[in-house]
């Protein structure tokens, strides 16, 4: 584990190219930088579309349904990410089926969510139960925050195949799903299936959430796709442009993150998501003051 | 006073018996109390929650307080302190990156940024402190129902006390705020004002329910008893009762139920509410065909 390791790691020195040689020396943390980027630029591309079209909550209520799903598998005793991918899925759709208006849906999302939080309880007290007998919630803590340093070689390869897939999809799709998030009825009067789609992308969501809450945890996963993506809706309003910008954000936060974590001997995904969380705030503060023009004119185009 | 000895036998259908047999306990007493006053709060809070389309930052404000909740442990304050403290500060920080970002009300993304740090920073809080704090994260995250004190019940009274009176005196302007901001904005309502206000009256009662449901379980109390009462009824001040019946009604079973049985409270309470969520629905859905959505969102203006 990363705490235990920090008294042993060499120190940060001004010889910056001298300190990633040293960092890059460990295995682990190579498999985390490859890992993290691959997650990072999934995240990136899919938490553009979250930003477009509303939909932090349901992307946030994903990853928790993971973690429910996870441990229902563990305290049942079928393989976690089998039952983690059906139960994401299975409930994407249904949030998905809840409809495009935002008025009332989060209310719906919220009640599912409220009960499969419900549901993740229960499984840790089956799970605790059986493996410890002790009530400690260490392993629902470590489902909710995961740990990047902790990527095997064949999580890699999962991790690779499904984002792959993914981001195949999502690219071959997004020029409709582009279209119906900006503007969902003209799209559907134009003749492009808005509902299809939407039900589309909250299968991609799902799959995406849920294989890198498996690998990274789920406080990673939201930041990875909520900040790096509102950064780039913040600043650039081209919609390619931010795509593109969103995943090179997210790997950027990534590998700083991951590097401070290992000088620091912090975990990584808190650099991660709080670096994430600071550029944020400094780009919205930033853009209020400057690009007042510039919000306006992007509002007038989204409205 | 109470003869019968207290088992955990509820089997027989003796209502009254039961009931005797479930409040012996001085423990059981107080879980009851303290979960009574608790759910009150959350229908009336949840009512304008849900009516203001603000589940996410509901859920978001219950989750700063895991981070308020495990600061306070590491610096060594009372946790109904951190808790409150870390719910104002992700209250100021929704309300001011909202207005930074100019989004409208139901930005997302600001909720989500303030949600993302809360968890960061207590993520870090739990890596600072010592490794036998694992089980007071377990109390945190999912409640002790089980072992609230007199002093708990003292201070869940006084806080519920004032929430409640506080809501008295700003329903009126808070419903009219939250069905059409802008009509209530030219009437000289100070809805800007109202939406922070009311953000922190929800970050309080989160801090005070979290002792009782955990942070992960107050959030089930506070959507899913207003859900149901807005969806079987339109009028303000019925659905605000029906909220206020079916959380009570959740947390007394749930309390119950979770007594006689090894497992937690708060997975009964969700399943109940969750439930007669589907029941409302699907039944609605049986009686009217395809329901009329305009009618039930009161201000659809989205």
């Amino acid at each position: 584990m990363s705490v235990s390791i920090a008294g042993v790691l060499p120190p940060f020195t001004p010889n910056l190219w001298q300190d990633i040689q040293a960092m890059l020396r460990y295995d682990f943390m190579r498999q985390a930088l490859v890992g993290g980027t691959i997650l990072s630029i999934v995240a990136g591309l899919v938490g553009y579309f979250v930003v477009l079209r509303h939909q932090a909550f349901a992307g946030e209520s994903l990853s928790d349904v993971a973690f429910a799903g996870a441990l229902g598998g563990a305290a049942l005793g079928i393989n976690p990410f089998v039952s983690l991918i059906v139960t994401t899925v299975v409930v994407a759709l249904a949030m998905g089926g809840f409809g495009e208006r935002l008025r009332g849906r989060d209310v719906a999302i919220g009640t599912v969510l409220a009960w499969m939080l419900g549901l993740g309880v229960f499984f840790l007290s089956l799970f605790t139960a059986h493996v410890s007998g002790r009530g400690t919630g260490f392993s629902g803590v470590t489902v909710l925050f995961g740990n990047i340093l902790g990527i095997s070689t064949e999580q890699i390869g999962t991790i690779a195949l499904i984002s792959g897939l993914a981001v195949l999809t999502l690219l071959l799709i997004s020029r409709p799903l582009l279209f119906a998030s900006l503007d969902p009825d003209v799209a559907a009067a134009r003749g492009v299936p808005v509902r299809v789609l939407g039900l589309g992308f909250m299968v991609l969501l799902a799959v995406t959430v849920s294989e890198a809450t498996l690998a990274v945890g789920a406080l990673l996963v939201f930041a990875l796709l909520l900040l790096p993506a509102a950064i780039a809706h913040q600043i650039v309003s081209r919609p390619f442009v931010a795509l593109a910008l969103a995943a090179a954000l997210a790997v950027a936060f990534t590998w700083l993150g991951i590097a401070i974590g290992f000088y620091t001997g912090y975990p990584s995904s808190v650099c991660i998501s709080l670096l994430a969380f600071v550029s944020y705030v400094v780009v919205v503060g930033g853009s209020g003051r400057m690009l007042k023009t510039t919000r306006k004119k992007g509002e007038a185009v989204r409205a | 006073m109470l003869i019968a000895p207290a088992d955990t036998d509820l089997s027989s259908w003796d209502v009254l018996a039961n009931i005797q047999m479930l409040l012996h306990y001085h423990f059981m007493q107080n879980a009851y109390l303290a979960g009574t006053l608790v759910a009150v709060a959350a229908g009336v809070i949840g009512y304008f929650m849900v009516l203001r389309d603000q589940s996410f930052a509901g859920h978001s404000l219950a989750n700063v307080g895991f981070a308020g909740a495990t600061g306070a442990a590491l610096l060594g304050i009372a946790p109904i302190v951190g808790l409150f403290l870390a719910g104002l500060l992700a209250a100021v920080g929704m309300q001011s990156l909202n207005i930074a970002a100019r989004q409208n009300r139901q930005s997302d993304i600001a909720v989500g940024a303030v949600f993302t740090a809360s968890l960061a920073l207590g993520f870090l809080f739990i890596h600072l402190s010592t490794a036998e704090y694992a089980a007071n994260v377990y109390n945190v995250l999912f409640g002790n129902v089980l072992g609230i004190s007199d002093a708990d019940v003292r201070v869940i009274a006084w806080s519920t006390l004032l929430l409640m009176s506080v809501f008295f005196f700003i329903a009126r302007p808070l419903f009219f705020a939250s069905i059409d901001p802008d009509v209530a904005a030219a009437h000289g309502v100070p809805v800007r004002v109202l939406s922070f206000g009311y953000l922190v009256l929800l970050a309080l009662e989160v801090a005070v329910a979290v002792q009782v449901v955990g942070v992960l379980l107050i959030f089930a109390l506070l959507v899913t008893p207003a859900a149901i009462a807005q969806y079987v009824t339109t009028r303000p001040a019925v659905s605000i009762l029906i909220a206020i019946a079916l959380a009570l009604l959740f947390t007394w079973v749930g309390l119950a139920v979770g007594y006689v049985t090894p497992y937690p409270v708060g997975f009964f309470i969700t399943t109940f509410a969750f439930a007669t969520y589907v029941l409302v629905r699907v039944g609605r859905l049986v009686r009217g065909g395809t329901i009329n959505w305009g009618h039930r969102h009161v201000g659809g203006n989205v």
